[in-house]
């Protein structure tokens, strides 16, 4: 490693011009559009003078409500990216036949598949989650902030930092070509001597501290910070998800980082964990890997199961039906979520008696999430239903998400797997979970909570568009997968010898179409409400007529959330304060003692970055250089011992009575 | 409380007393950040324990190379547990100083403790250098593997850890034992007791059992 | 409106015509194994729709019966508990959970890929003296080896069994892990470095079947195909007589040179194949002068027991010096 220490390779490593695909039009192009587009935003901020704004007011904020939005932020631009991998996936798959391999090669196909899954998982499904978390927690259990706003602060730079490292590796170098799990011995050093691996292992190593900090300044802040008198079991239903998920979180990433670790050792020093040689254990990994893996799959959904539970109740008027099973429905996922892991593995050859334990153990996870899907369908019972958008999207949910789990259980059945493992029937089948579970619950929720987040209602027309070109797009691209995959066709191909397989890849990729023009509804959706915003004004907080505690405060929510801590004596808190004719109090403000911001956050996820950056490209000196700036920057923020300060009663007073006005205005 | 008409409303048509729905003044929570530091020492066991099942994996292939009979030098081990286990002491002393308000003493024993863990260090680094001078090096087997990633990752932990109490050990020479510096005094405290819970599971689990 | 209803049916029947037309090989295979998977797919997704059939009914008769408008409905804001409901939400999943615990429990045992047939078919079962036809199969980098003992041939992406004769597949692979699959025969398994898995499968019906790697492992992951070719028995002696006449040996060097990475690779044939040769690839000691894995495992067994010093480990295995099994001499004196 060091016999060639000649001050290029010291200051640049690996990185030559050669590792900048110039010769490549599809990234070229897209390099252009990304420049252009990023020097006019960078313009506009300088013409506009927003900078000191956005620094001050977002950068550096520890309000989780912004954090929040900052992660939803990340989450969307996330997923035009990896959309973009989608569709070029679907349309390289419904050309590349007869004898055509398409208009993508295969290196660079491969690429795009593993970032497909990459982006979605850890920077699409999770930011969004962790922002929906963040922003709507601690309004619904009656506190100001989050246990620890700086950690807040810092993870959502950390998450970003990963993001911003994955798409550098568009422009410089190459990603992972080894699939969204980097499997050893192709992830190993021999097989993948590339740098694509190595984007891989930083940026989730960089965003996994991110997600690790703020899974355990979540769980602190629910077992901690909960308004007196919300008992565990009357807690909300969404803030029970969190919990759960973020237990799971804690419990889990940890073995994401540490077999990740081990990963980078095999190729960074030549270590012999998963080698076939010298007694390394390649199914090591894909075990550790998968018992991180499948809670991953729990973290992304228990929250949404969530914001469904709150949709059903708040748009049918009606208290959930069977709180407490959905509770203990909850907890029971959350456990059995670690004893499934090697379903993903039946075809490993680890006998009958092991495969069918986590394939009944798989089994039993569908008995409480079927008790939840009754629940959400026996809160409808004898409800007065209103068709709101939230409410499609979770109507569109029940439906989509029953299917996926039936080929779930299917595929937990060992010799079922055996003929759809791996093959598009699988794809098919977590797509059906994570598109109608995971992402129909972020657009739901994002519909629900919008208001509350920025004091207007989504524009409902384009909401519309938005769930019907995803819900029928979602369809057409999938069940010719299911059809697919019983046909015997598998997974991560890049061409076909089978014409007769073609119209179905081209059905599919017609779907996708769709599912863009959802997208671009669901942007378009922005822009409409934002200039509408008047007419779909929130003046009263509560557009909805919920039923939790974020709905007692305003829309938008002042930074200090709640001008008094609340009393909770009800599970649908906010519901029995109106029911009781709760007034509003007008006097008798006191200060409010809030945390400071800071740019430790952004300054140590920036150094991070660069460090991945310098590892990744094995330029030692500037990795040496960052790490040092890394520990020195640390260091120097816990010598800030003034990190709070107190908003006056003066001014919590004249907030409040501005919000006064604005009731009254508007009874 | 002029205003306390406004914090309570009477439920209709019981004669039960009114439900209180705001609480006045501050609401902060309890050790929140002793909690949280407990549940990122929980996740990093989780750490640990993947290393340890590993090891638990790895730990008898050893490619034809050698084994933890022929590499491990016992006493030097137990000597190093030793000097770990004396730190742990030493910190409880100054946690004793620090209940007891004694910055000076406090510092003393912190700065002992500290010292310790620099002679932990060195014997561990004496050790790797040995083995790999040996031919011994992580890359010769998965035995050796999982070896140096158990040991090592429980070096770097120890490595921050006296990175750490330097650091407190300014701050506290600045700042006094104020709240916050006590806050880090436990959290610091935690991490280390923790480090040697650890030590004992890598001095048993792979030195004792890997020679006897 | 009669033209836009009939458009509509017409639209309706198309994905229909669609999936008439289209050949579904994992639901219509032609060997017994595939065929038991197929029968307990459909057996659990019919199982399964008595409860996702009602769920989805109750979805949209709820929604509508529901719905802000109807003012006829009973609405009942507070009502959100009731002993009865809960116990029939939480056992209807429970049993069906049951029934299809018990099915799997049964069927893995029964289709365990390494337990050998019981059966030929349905109807038959293996008449007596019917020993299996082995076939050592190695995932390449990307190609597939396939070496017959028996027969002391040996294939390259072509691979072919007498129709009604159990086969024993024992699969390994040179480098990557891949996933053996032919889809009208049996299930898929694993094909990983340095381990061997096994596959037991009958082909009830002649013909030629698509066979492929069904877990990515890199660049010509896409092209990693087979044909697996059901043949009478007659023909199969024919087949195997043809491989001996066009093909060539295969010693270690050929072996060598093959496992270089390669694209698209056509069917070659080998005439012979050098003895051992599978055991090597499967120890990973194919170059010459390399230390094979089950003499590494068997020195490191008896190492870690204490029971032995190198030199004795060495005696033990029969060799007089490491220099005899070496490669991967030790670094270390000790």
């Amino acid at each position: 490693m060091f016999d060639q220490l000649d001050l290029t390779t010291l200051l640049f490593g690996r990185l030559t011009w050669e590792s900048f695909p110039y010769h490549d039009p599809i990234i070229v192009a897209t390099f252009v559009v990304v420049a252009i587009g990023g020097l006019a935003m960078l313009a506009l901020v300088t013409r506009y003078r927003l900078w000191g704004y956005l620094w001050n007011e977002w950068f550096t904020t520890i309000d989780h409500k912004k954090i929040g939005i900052m992660y939803m932020i990340l989450g969307i631009i996330m997923l035009l990216r990896g959309f973009a991998d989608a569709i070029m996936m679907r349309i390289q798959q419904a050309i590349a036949f007869d004898g055509s391999m398409g208009y993508l090669p295969p290196e660079h196909y491969d690429q795009i598949f593993t970032a497909h899954g990459v982006i979605m998982i850890f920077f699409v499904a999770m930011p969004m989650v962790t922002g929906l978390m963040n922003y709507v927690v601690p309004l619904q259990i009656g506190a100001r902030d989050v246990a620890f706003p700086f950690l807040n602060n810092f993870s959502f730079w950390m998450t970003t930092s990963g993001a911003v490292l994955l798409m550098v590796s568009l422009f410089v170098g190459e990603f992972a070509k080894t699939g969204w799990l980097a499997y050893p011995p192709l992830s190993g050093i021999l097989q993948s001597p590339g740098v694509g691996v190595d984007y891989y292992i930083w940026s989730l190593q960089i965003a996994g501290v991110g997600t690790l900090l703020s899974g355990i300044n979540l769980l602190v802040t629910i077992v901690k910070m909960r308004a007196p008198g919300m008992t565990m079991m009357k807690m909300p239903v969404f803030t029970w998800t969190s919990l759960c998920t973020n237990v799971l979180i804690v419990a889990a990433f940890p073995v994401l980082t540490a077999v990740l670790g081990m990963l980078t050792l095999d190729r960074y020093l030549g270590t012999a964990f998963f080698t076939n040689d010298l007694g390394g254990n390649a199914m090591m990994y894909i075990n550790l890997i998968w018992i991180w893996g499948h809670p991953e799959v729990y973290i992304l959904i228990l929250p949404l199961f969530g914001v469904f539970s709150e949709v059903v109740s708040t748009y049918s008027g009606k208290r959930l039906f069977g709180y407490a099973s959905m509770v203990y429905a909850t907890v029971v996922i959350t456990v059995l979520s670690y004893l499934v892991w090697l379903h993903h593995f039946f075809t490993m050859g680890s006998g009958a008696s092991v495969n069918s334990f986590f394939g009944i153990t798989t089994m039993i996870i569908s008995i409480p999430t079927g008790a939840k899907i009754f629940n959400w369908l026996f809160t409808m019972y004898r409800g007065r239903i209103q068709f709101e958008v939230p409410m499609l999207w979770t109507m569109g949910f029940i439906v989509t998400f029953v299917i996926g789990g039936m080929t779930g259980v299917l595929l937990a059945v060992p010799p079922a797997d055996f003929v759809l493992h791996n093959s598009l029937f699988l794809v098919a089948h977590f797509h059906n979970v994570i598109i109608g579970g995971v992402l129909f619950g972020l657009f739901a929720g994002i519909t629900y909570w919008f208001p509350k987040a920025f004091g207007y209602k989504l524009d409902p027309f384009w909401g519309k568009v938005s769930f019907w070109c995803w819900l029928v797009g979602f369809w057409l691209a999938f069940m010719p997968l299911y059809v697919l995959g019983l046909m015997g066709v598998t997974r991560r191909m890049s061409h076909f010898d089978d014409s007769s397989l073609q119209i179905w890849f081209q059905i599919a990729a017609f779907g996708a179409f769709l599912i863009a023009i959802g997208i671009a509804a669901f942007l378009f959706q922005f822009v409409v409400s934002y200039r509408r915003r008047e007419s779909l004004r929130d003046t009263t907080g509560d557009p909805w007529n919920g039923r939790t505690l974020e709905w007692s405060t305003s829309s938008p929510p002042p930074a200090y959330n709640f001008a008094f801590t609340p009393q909770v004596h009800d599970i649908d808190a906010w519901w029995q304060m109106k029911q009781h004719g709760f007034q509003r109090p007008q006097a008798g403000f006191l200060p409010v003692h809030m945390p400071k911001n800071t740019g430790a956050g952004i300054i140590l996820a920036g150094i991070s970055t660069v460090l991945g950056f310098a590892l990744i490209w094995h330029m030692w000196l500037l990795a040496g250089a960052s790490f040092v700036a890394l520990l020195a920057v640390t260091i120097g923020h816990t010598f800030n011992y003034k990190r709070d300060y107190y908003i006056p009663a003066d001014e919590v007073a004249r907030v409040e009575s501005e919000r006064t006005r604005m009731l009254a205005e508007h009874v | 409380m002029s205003d306390a008409h406004a914090l309570s409303h009477a439920s209709p048509g019981d004669n039960r007393p009114p439900l209180q729905f705001l609480v006045r003044g501050e609401h902060h929570p309890q050790n929140a950040t002793l909690l949280g530091f407990w549940i990122y020492l929980m996740s990093d066991c989780l750490i640990f324990a993947c290393l340890f099942a590993t090891y638990g994996v790895l730990g008898r292939n050893y490619a034809a190379g050698p084994t933890g009979a022929d590499l491990f030098d016992l006493p030097l081990v137990a000597i190093n547990t030793a000097l770990l286990l004396l730190s742990s002491i030493t910190f409880g002393f100054a946690m004793l100083e620090m209940q007891r308000k004694r910055l000076n003493g406090t510092l003393l024993w912190l700065g002992i403790t500290g010292l310790f863990g620099v002679a932990f260090l060195g014997v561990e680094l004496y050790e790797f250098a040995h083995l790999i001078h040996v031919g011994a090096g992580p890359q010769r087997s998965g035995f050796l593997t999982a070896f140096f990633a158990l040991v090592g990752t429980h070096g770097l932990h120890v490595l921050f850890g006296i990175i750490w109490l330097a650091t407190l050990m300014v701050q506290l020479r600045r700042h006094g034992l104020i709240p916050a510096n006590t806050r880090r005094l436990f959290c610091l405290s935690m991490f280390w007791h923790f480090l040697d819970v650890i030590w004992i599971g890598v001095f048993t689990f792979v030195y004792l059992m890997g020679v006897l | 409106m009669s033209l836009s209803n009939s458009l509509r049916g017409l639209l309706l029947l198309l994905p229909l015509a669609l999936l008439a037309g289209c050949d579904m090989v994992v639901m219509s295979p032609s060997g017994d194994v595939a065929l038991q998977q197929r029968d307990l797919i459909v057996w659990s997704t019919i199982l399964m729709l008595l409860v996702i059939v009602p769920v989805i009914v109750l979805t949209f008769w709820f929604a509508w019966r529901y719905r802000a408008g109807n003012a006829d409905a009973t609405y009942e804001p507070d009502w959100d508990h009731s002993t009865v409901l809960e116990l029939v939400i939480w056992s209807v999943p429970l049993l069906i959970i049951i029934a299809l615990g018990a099915m799997t429990w049964v069927s893995t045992h029964q289709l365990d890929p390494y337990r050998p047939l019981e059966r030929i078919d349905a109807q038959r079962p293996i008449p007596d003296g019917v020993e299996p036809l082995v076939i050592e199969v190695v995932a390449m980098d990307w190609k597939w080896l396939f070496l017959y003992p028996e027969q002391g041939i040996a294939t390259i992406n072509e691979v072919a069994a007498p129709v009604d004769r159990p086969i024993r597949f024992k699969i390994t692979s040179s480098t990557m892990m891949n996933s053996f699959f032919i889809p009208a025969l049996a299930g898929q398994i694993y094909a990983m470095a340095g381990m061997e898995t096994k596959l037991h499968a009958v082909i009830n019906k002649e013909g030629v079947y698509e066979g492929f790697s069904a877990n990515y492992s890199g660049a010509g992951f896409s092209d990693m195909r087979f044909r697996f070719h059901g043949l009478s028995e007659h023909d199969f002696d024919a087949w195997v007589a043809k491989n001996r006449e066009e093909g060539v040996p295969l010693d270690r060097e050929h072996y060598l040179a093959l496992e270089q990475p390669s694209h698209d690779e056509p069917v070659h044939r080998f005439a012979s194949v050098e003895p051992d040769l599978y055991e090597a690839i499967l120890n990973r000691c194919v170059q010459p002068g390399s230390l094979c894995m089950k003499d590494m495992m068997a020195i490191d067994m008896l190492r870690a027991r204490n029971l032995c010093g190198i030199d004795d480990a060495l005696r033990f295995l029969g060799k007089t010096s490491l220099d005899d099994i070496v490669g991967l001499r030790p670094a270390v004196s000790y």
